[in-house]
């Protein structure tokens, strides 16, 4: 009797053990990533529903299990609205015990996501903001900015276009933060290229009237027509710009951010020609067709790279706490900044100190019609540009945890 | 009967973080004074503003620049945002309180658009990416306003509600007290019939100023305390979607009613926060609720249950 009764101290001893043990592994028993993007605004074709069918593949394509834990997907509209974003995340660090938050799709939710991680200890991957101030002034040790940024963008895209002849720029820019900042950058890479700039036009967010902007634009005499805006803006400016005969008129159009869907949207009759930058392009090697193909045949649309990024900042996320061994916040950053990044989405990546996932990024051209040999053959590879190349150096940054 | 309401609603108030979310309490709170304050303004005065969120934005962004920048404890901060509020309450005022009906929607209206520009122009609120990161600073000095305690494995930021529990307790009170005084008895007059509240000598402007004025620093302190509880002062607040939000909250909830914009606020935001997966639905459910409720029930919800009882109060006495 007594014998069994140690017996039973023992091994309830060695359960209770065994228990904490495995709580020090996964916090809460279940590892939860959290889906925050736009569902019904401009930016909805960008990420929205393809996003979260990007990140249920992620998991899927993991075992829906890490260290032997359920991994939960869980999804909201952030509408674009910092506040709304906020609300949320913070919602769901302290009620849902989220563990991870990606997409969000303007930089404005974006840094209000990550300023929520910082003092819930709540990691955050943006995938669809662009600002540099997510890895400089307001960078964050559990911020990560996954796919894009206003530097690495026009580095590649207008460096590109001035060293191939446009020489003088007219920008027309999205009246706010990100698209004075998409400016400033591509400004100073056309002049450190030699290039000029003639001038520029700023006009309000969800714009849709642009004749007197293009007139002006065309007035100059630029020879390249920049276009430091997004999504709704940036489809109506081309779209209107042909109407006036811009480009028939020898102006090129440069997007400084386009996606994907924005080339759907356009046609290949009224894109053509156009150089872009991009971190992905499905058609780009047999790793990015193969996911891609997957990803249409649940979506019917083509991954942006936005998407696709989604999808990268998952599994990245889930490697880290399979190697680290727990979801702990602080060892899983520190896994992950040791990673090197390589999926059919990253190429030669890897998390910098201050949150930059630096990846290398492609120059892109949008074919001709004669050219494109399915619905959804739209661009061509130029150039791929080095990471290290395209992204800010880490000496020119003004992030505190970089020391 | 009325007391005992009264003492009701604050102990459920009091216990109301230990049931429900505490931070989706707060931002309750926030909107309820939002409503009541606008109510004060249409209910009693008849006055239709459509730029209240330009004092509720506008004072989010001062409040929320000041503790951040300068260091201002936070019961300082929503007092000066409440104050600056007032401050343009009164341009407002002197610029629109001669028009009336769809003109002096139409001013306010206005009015706030320019307080948007500002917000979105000026360097200080960031632009379209929010004023971000005001920290919520220790009340008075002494007690840290972020501090989460952690009960039952729930975070709890108790001092941060309690905060904002008095602030609205406060403000409903100040509210409920200016519509039973005497001002309010003339608010009232003004609203049934001017001409005779003129003829009887009442200084009809400066009293529909006033409650203009007082209506836009409650809205204010809203405002300001919202910001606190997000750390967060963006363009949502000061856009007119919030001025059109805080209409359709007091007439949900019922017209002139002193509890009327309470239940509308509570209403609006939780439809808002659980309806949220739906994308863009909520709006169409939301126009749908408040189209059954202008069809069916046109005093609000509160207004209908007041209706009720006088009714039955009157059928009693017979």
């Amino acid at each position: 009797m007594k014998k069994s009764f140690m017996q039973f101290v023992m091994g309830t001893a060695i359960l209770g053990l065994a228990m904490t043990a495995s709580a020090a592994g996964i916090s809460s028993n279940v590892v939860k990533i959290g889906v925050l993007t736009d569902m019904s605004g401009v930016y909805s074709a960008i990420g929205g529903k393809g996003s979260v069918t990007a990140a249920k593949m992620a998991i899927d394509d993991f075992g829906g299990k890490v260290l032997g834990k359920p991994i939960q997907l869980i999804s909201a509209d952030h509408q674009n609205k910092a506040d709304i974003a906020s609300t949320k995340a913070r919602e769901w660090a302290d009620t849902e015990h989220v563990d991870m938050i990606t997409g969000l799709l303007n930089s404005g939710c974006a840094l209000a996501v990550q300023k929520i991680g910082t003092e819930k200890k709540m990691i955050s991957m943006a995938t669809g903001a662009g600002s540099t101030t997510l890895t400089n002034e307001h960078c964050s040790p559990y911020g990560i900015h996954y796919v894009y940024d206003t530097y690495a963008l026009p580095k590649v895209a207008g460096s590109a276009i001035v060293d191939t002849g446009g020489k003088t720029w007219y920008f027309l820019t999205a009246d706010y933060a990100f698209g004075h900042s998409l400016e400033k950058n591509t400004k100073a890479f056309v002049k450190a290229h030699g290039g000029k700039t003639l001038g520029q036009v700023r006009h309000p967010l969800a714009t849709a009237d642009f004749s007197s902007y293009l007139l002006q634009a065309q007035a100059s005499g630029a020879k390249v027509i920049g276009l430091a805006n997004a999504g709704g803006d940036f489809i109506n400016a081309v779209k209107q710009a042909r109407e006036f005969g811009i480009v028939q008129g020898g102006q090129t159009i440069a997007g400084m951010l386009v996606f994907l869907s924005d080339v759907k949207s356009l046609g290949l009759d009224v894109a053509q020609g156009m150089n872009f930058a991009t971190s992905f392009y499905w058609d780009r090697d047999a790793a990015s067709r193969e996911w891609s193909k997957r990803y249409f045949a649940k979506t019917n649309a083509m991954p942006t790279m936005d998407q696709a990024g989604v999808y990268s900042a998952v599994t990245t996320y889930l490697k880290a706490i399979k190697k680290a061994g727990t979801d702990d916040p602080d060892t899983v950053m520190k896994t992950m900044r040791g990673m090197k990044i390589n999926d059919f989405f990253s190429i030669n990546g890897y998390l910098r100190a201050d949150g930059s996932m630096v990846h290398d990024m492609f120059l892109v051209e949008v074919k001709k019609p004669s050219e494109s040999k399915s619905p959804w053959d739209l661009l061509k590879v130029i150039k791929q540009v080095p990471g290290n190349e395209a992204f800010m150096p880490l000496s020119e940054g003004s992030c505190a945890l970089v020391k | 009967m009325n007391r005992k309401l009264w003492t009701a609603l604050f102990l459920l108030g009091m216990v109301a973080p230990f049931l429900l979310y505490p931070v989706f309490v707060m931002q309750l709170l926030c909107f309820a004074l939002f409503a009541c304050a606008f109510n004060l303004l249409l209910g009693y005065a008849g006055l239709l503003s459509f730029g209240h969120a330009a004092f509720f934005g506008g004072a989010a962004y001062i409040t929320g620049y000041l503790v951040k920048n300068t260091g201002l404890t936070p019961e300082l901060g929503v007092l000066v945002g409440t104050l600056a509020a007032g401050m343009m309450g009164y341009l407002f005022g002197l610029l629109t309180i001669r028009r009336q009906g769809i003109y002096f929607a139409m001013i306010t209206l206005a009015l706030a658009q320019v307080v948007f520009f500002i917000a979105l122009k000026s360097p200080f609120t960031g632009g379209e990416d929010g004023l971000q990161d005001i920290p919520r600073g220790m009340f008075l000095g002494l007690i840290n306003l972020g501090h989460t305690y952690h009960i039952a494995g729930k975070p709890l930021e108790l001092n941060l509600y309690y905060f904002v529990f008095a602030i609205f307790c406060l403000g409903f009170w100040i509210i409920h007290r200016a519509i039973h005084s005497p001002f309010g008895q003339v608010l009232k007059a003004i609203r049934e019939n001017e001409p005779r509240a003129i003829s009887l000598g009442y200084k009809v402007e400066r009293v529909k100023l006033l409650a203009f004025v007082l209506s836009a620093s409650l809205t204010g302190t809203a405002g300001a305390t919202k910001s606190l509880v997000f750390q967060l002062a963006s363009l949502t607040d000061s856009s007119w979607h919030a001025s059109g939000e805080v209409i359709l909250m007091t007439l949900l909830g019922g017209l002139g009613t002193v509890l009327g914009p309470v239940v509308g606020a509570f209403t609006v935001i939780t439809l808002q926060s659980e309806l949220s997966g739906l994308g863009s639905w909520v709006m169409v459910i939301i126009g749908a609720t408040f189209v059954v409720c202008v069809l069916a029930f046109r005093r609000g919800f509160v207004g209908e249950v007041l209706e009720k009882i006088r009714i039955r109060a009157i059928k009693h006495n017979k």
